[in-house]
């Protein structure tokens, strides 16, 4: 860059981050206060944390949200990365340009059918499970939420693992072959480790893309399985508590840790290299 | 061990009794329509260093590749050792082959590279870790073991590539393009550190390369392929000296090709005109052929000679006039143009330093060569 930064770049700059922060501020910032009333400064305190501390519902859909984001999350991973390997790799097959299509639907279909269509389907299922089966009707709860979620994940995961695929030298693999190292082992040895970090790229992904669903997880989830979201949307509602701004700050933090301090690994792990 | 496929003279090929240590049978590999190799027969002996040479595209790689294992051939068998390779996947062929990517893990350090393919066969891990060491040794890259490939140069790389795939001391080794990423000083440096692992491994090479002076001056014997056939086998100097075909005469080094009509053919001897040179040229040995018929004599550049005075004999002489002269240290190389427009490239070394008398820009000059020097090619 030529000497510092011009008078017209600065401003755009501090007015692009203004435009950018000033909500999330505002709302660290409101965490702090002693009111109830989240629109009108009243003093510093914690108070608003202390009562998120104790307010079981809030934090059982914390809990439900990291079961359902992580377990999603997962098996997304381990289906994309299916996906992905079906679709690089066997070019050929018969209707590969549908399973394409199919694959990658979920990216684009509004939620609200997504969602809709899950119930519709779970409300099926269930009735199924109780003719045929005789099973009580299990409704809906943690486990048709975490189906959901990873019916949209997948696709995500599938992208990016195919990315991660394409750019993927194919001898690597034929010298394993060569060195007599069988099919199955090339695949565990030396392609799920070169494509690992984008697998790890599209768990992340699902990860956060299931803790910050609302419109699925309203159609698809139960009593007594809330997602915070959910939780949050329903309180807002009532009128926003402190205790939200509280558990927002606390998120954002956690985010920030976690982004900050991945940077510095791989800026030192650059070093190394 | 038996004492079969084993060197007993230095050119096995030339002894009838001595068995092939690979033998390809009619080999063909179609990809679609198109016909990458077309019918390619072959017997390499145990020790050699055979060298597939053709341009970009001609099938070598894919021949390679089925030796590998890593293509399957659409008809005809290979034999290694007397194993029909037909149902033997790569993972189990006594074959190892360097890519010419180099195909290094990028996720494993140079000593886990190598070691690879030792852990697949469940050998213990200390004799792991001694082999490793030894090959390590070999190739001089002792004090990089701990790298990963991004850290090492393409040289380096090169090494480790072929170190992975002599380490497991395969009977048959492949490599494509082994060279073809260095640049010039180091490639001569390889090429004879290649031959050394060669000769005090005994393991038999298969290279495949499209660079000629690499073929020459590794192989015992070299097939130059075009259009997925093998067109020519024999040793470099065979190749170069005797090439069978105008396509093999160019492809190997530069050659002046004379188009002509036979006059005269005697079991010692041929005579024939060229209308290209508009000149008799007469080589001392037959080629049984009717009078009439059309042939090309090749003749390399480095045989002919070019004087300012006329040579004393008269046959296998041309004039013209220096169009072109390129000084390359060692070596003159003269663009000459004949009365008739057509160009000969004459190359004569530089045996004197001064600069006084040389041949030099529309000098007119008789070239001229002796009658053992051309060869007569039918196609």
């Amino acid at each position: 860059m030529k000497r510092g930064l011009s008078l017209f770049v600065l401003i755009c700059m501090i007015l692009g981050f203004i435009f950018l922060y000033a909500p999330i501020i505002v709302l660290i910032i409101f965490s702090f206060n002693k009111s109830k009333l989240v629109t009108v400064w009243q003093e510093f305190s914690f108070d608003a944390y202390v009562n998120l501390v104790n307010n079981k519902q809030i934090l059982d859909a914390v809990w439900v949200s990291l079961k359902v984001a992580s377990l999603s999350a997962t098996l997304a991973a381990i289906l994309g990365t299916i996906c992905g390997y079906v679709l690089t790799r066997f070019t050929k097959f018969r209707g590969r340009f549908l399973f394409l299509g199919l694959v990658s639907a979920p990216l684009v279909m509004p939620e609200v059918i997504t969602g809709l269509a899950m119930l519709l389907m779970f409300i099926q299922l269930d009735g199924l499970l109780q003719n045929i089966f005789g099973i009580e009707p299990v409704g809906r709860g943690l486990v048709t939420l975490i189906i959901a979620h990873t019916t949209f994940a997948t696709a995500y995961v599938a992208v990016v693992v195919q990315s991660r695929l394409a750019g993927f030298d194919r001898s690597l693999e034929e010298a394993a072959a060569d060195l007599g190292a069988r099919p199955f082992k090339v695949f565990f040895l030396i392609t799920l480790p070169i494509i690992a970090p984008g697998i790890i790229a599209g768990w992340l992904l699902a990860f956060t893309l299931s803790l910050d669903d609302v419109v699925i997880s309203d159609f698809t989830s139960g009593p007594g399985a809330s997602t915070l979201p959910l939780v949050i949307f329903s309180k807002v509602r009532l009128g926003i508590s402190p205790e939200i701004n509280a558990l927002a700050t606390i998120l954002i933090l956690i985010v920030s840790v976690g982004i900050i301090s991945a940077n510095i690994i791989g800026r030192q792990r650059e070093k190394k290299n | 061990m038996s004492e079969k496929g084993k060197p007993g003279s230095p050119e096995p090929w030339r002894d009838k009794s001595s068995k092939p240590y690979i033998r390809i049978e009619h080999l063909v590999k179609k990809f679609g329509e198109f016909t990458a190799v077309n019918d390619v027969s072959l017997s390499i002996y145990k020790g050699e260093l055979f060298s597939l040479l053709g341009g970009s595209g001609c099938g070598k790689t894919t021949l390679l590749r089925m030796l590998a294992g890593l293509e399957i051939p659409t008809s005809g068998k290979i034999f290694i050792d007397d194993v029909d390779m037909a149902t033997v996947p790569p993972y189990e062929r006594p074959t190892n082959m360097m890519f010419q990517s180099y195909a290094l893990f990028p996720h494993m350090t140079v000593e886990k590279n190598i070691a690879f393919g030792l852990k697949q066969d469940g050998i213990a891990r200390s004799l792991i870790a001694e082999r490793v060491s030894d090959i390590l040794d070999l190739v001089q890259m002792k004090p990089y073991a701990k790298r990963k490939p991004h850290q090492l140069s393409g040289g380096q790389r090169q090494r480790v590539a072929l170190a992975r795939a002599l380490v497991k001391r395969p009977k048959l080794l492949l490599l494509d393009e082994p060279l073809g990423a260095l640049d010039k000083r180091l490639r001569e440096q390889t090429q004879f550190e290649l031959m050394n692992i060669q000769e005090k491994l005994g393991i038999t090479f298969v290279v495949v390369t499209h660079d000629q002076e690499e073929a020459m001056t590794l192989s015992t014997r070299i097939g130059v392929m075009n259009a997925g056939q093998i067109v020519q086998i024999g040793t470099p100097q065979e190749i170069y000296e005797f090439p069978g075909t105008r396509m093999v005469a160019n492809f190997i080094g530069s050659v002046n090709i004379f188009a002509g009509r036979v006059i005269e053919d005697e079991p010692d001897y041929v005579l024939l005109h060229s209308d290209e040179a508009n000149a008799d040229l007469y080589i001392s040995h037959g080629i049984a052929c009717a009078p009439g018929a059309e042939v090309w004599v090749a003749v390399r550049p480095e045989k002919i000679v070019a004087s300012r005075t006329a040579p004393a004999e008269t046959r296998n002489q041309l004039k013209g006039i220096i169009k072109e002269v390129a000084y390359m240290g060692n070596l003159s190389v003269y663009l000459v143009k004949l009365e008739t427009g057509k160009i000969v490239k004459v190359t004569m070394p530089n045996q004197v330093r001064s600069s006084e008398n040389r041949l030099t820009w529309d000098d007119h000059v008789y070239l001229s060569w002796l009658s053992t020097s051309g060869v007569v090619l039918h196609s």
